[in-house]
């Protein structure tokens, strides 16, 4: 597979959300708006990036046996990293996002490209990889928000289209079932026809 | 280069070195983001006073003070607004525990006759679209300038002269609750001069 592929089959074909169904606690907690989803997806994509980078760097000297709690702990830095620095640079995007930036450390997406990919390949296609599917993950959380945002609040990215309320349900936890079910039906019927 | 074995030592070593490096970019990352993290959360204080109190000359952080809650162990922080020296409003921090989803925090302006000038709604975790409507206008003005003393800050279904927001009737009465904690503790225990 080349660098190409690594980095579009995120979008798509392996998309972690949409295809893979992975990562579904931020998926469904955080994407009340589009800017919200944008925002995670970025977090996560950064944290993504880094640590395939350094488990693709360390592998051979990490020994089997031990890989998992060095993962985590090199995930966990970053996670911690991002959660500093968005404090500090970001305060309104972090207050919002506030309780879902730990649980990055806990995104099986994170942990699962470490150990299906990272650890089994170079640096280049490592990074390709994370790019790839930390956008991924970024476009089908954005797209997610925005489903909700439009529909619950009748606004997009925090511009009020319409001046009235919108359906409530999509903005509470149910209406994120909902439109991710839809989504979903959506994207495979695109892969089935496409 | 080969995988290494999973000896006792190389499972032992690598763990350490893998902990000393990521402890020593967290410390580094921690003093990195220290102060930009102070001065966010300062920056956030005072657009809340601001928000809440008349135009001052001093500054309400440095002459911050405490006053002790009534029968129990908080305190509410108390930041005096001055102009020209003399009192012209207090923002006040206050909180209520029994918002639904949690503490509900509020910066509630008073002017030095305990009647409200502004409120600001500091940190919430109520409903989406319900109870954190508590922030809009709408909402906020039915207080403005009134006088906890003669305004009862109740919801009108427990006979009080709060219209409750819809669907939020627990958020609304939390709201409430916050401002009359921080009036009670400002007129028995704030500085009114």
């Amino acid at each position: 597979m080349n660098n190409m592929q690594n980095f579009t089959k995120g979008f798509f074909k392996e998309n972690p959300v949409l295809v893979q169904l992975l990562g579904m606690c931020p998926t469904l907690g955080v994407t009340s708006t589009a800017m919200n989803g944008l925002g995670m997806g970025l977090a996560t994509t950064f944290v993504l990036l880094m640590s395939n980078i350094s488990i693709s760097l360390v592998k051979n000297f990490i020994p089997d046996k031990v890989r998992m709690p060095a993962y985590i702990v090199i995930i966990a830095s970053f996670v911690t990293v991002v959660d500093l620095v968005m404090s500090g640079y970001l305060p309104e995007l972090h207050e919002k996002l506030g309780l879902f930036i730990p649980l990055i450390v806990v995104n099986c997406i994170v942990l699962g490209r470490a150990e299906a990919f990272a650890s089994k390949n170079g640096v280049v296609s490592s990074i390709f990889d994370g790019l790839g599917m930390g956008l991924g993950f970024a476009m089908a959380l954005t797209m997610l928000g925005s489903v909700r945002e439009l529909i619950g609040s009748l606004s997009l990215f925090g511009f009020k289209l319409i001046d009235a309320d919108g359906i409530l349900l999509f903005i509470l936890p149910p209406g994120a079932f909902l439109a991710l079910g839809f989504l979903i039906a959506f994207i495979n019927h695109l892969r089935k026809t496409a | 280069m080969a995988k290494k074995e999973s000896t006792l030592f190389n499972m032992v070593s690598s763990l350490v070195i893998v902990t000393l490096v990521a402890s020593t970019t967290l410390g580094y990352v921690y003093e990195l983001t220290k102060g930009p993290i102070a001065e966010a959360m300062l920056a956030k204080k005072i657009k809340a006073i601001d928000e809440v109190v008349v135009a001052y000359d001093n500054n309400p952080v440095d002459e911050m003070y405490k006053i002790q809650v009534e029968g129990s162990k908080d305190s509410l922080e108390v930041y005096p607004a001055k102009k020209e020296g003399k009192l012209v409003a207090n923002a006040i921090r206050t909180f209520s525990p029994k918002g639904y989803g949690g503490d509900v925090w509020l910066m509630v302006g008073l002017l030095p006759d305990g009647s409200i000038n502004n409120l600001a709604v500091l940190e919430h975790k109520e409903t989406p679209g319900l109870g954190s409507k508590m922030n809009n206008e709408d909402f906020k003005n039915q207080f403005l300038s009134k006088n906890p003393s003669s305004f009862n800050l109740k919801v009108k279904k427990d006979g009080g002269d709060v219209d409750a927001l819809s669907g939020a009737t627990i958020s609304s009465r939390a709201f409430g609750q916050a401002t009359q904690l921080a009036f009670d503790t400002y007129m028995k225990g704030g500085q009114h001069e």
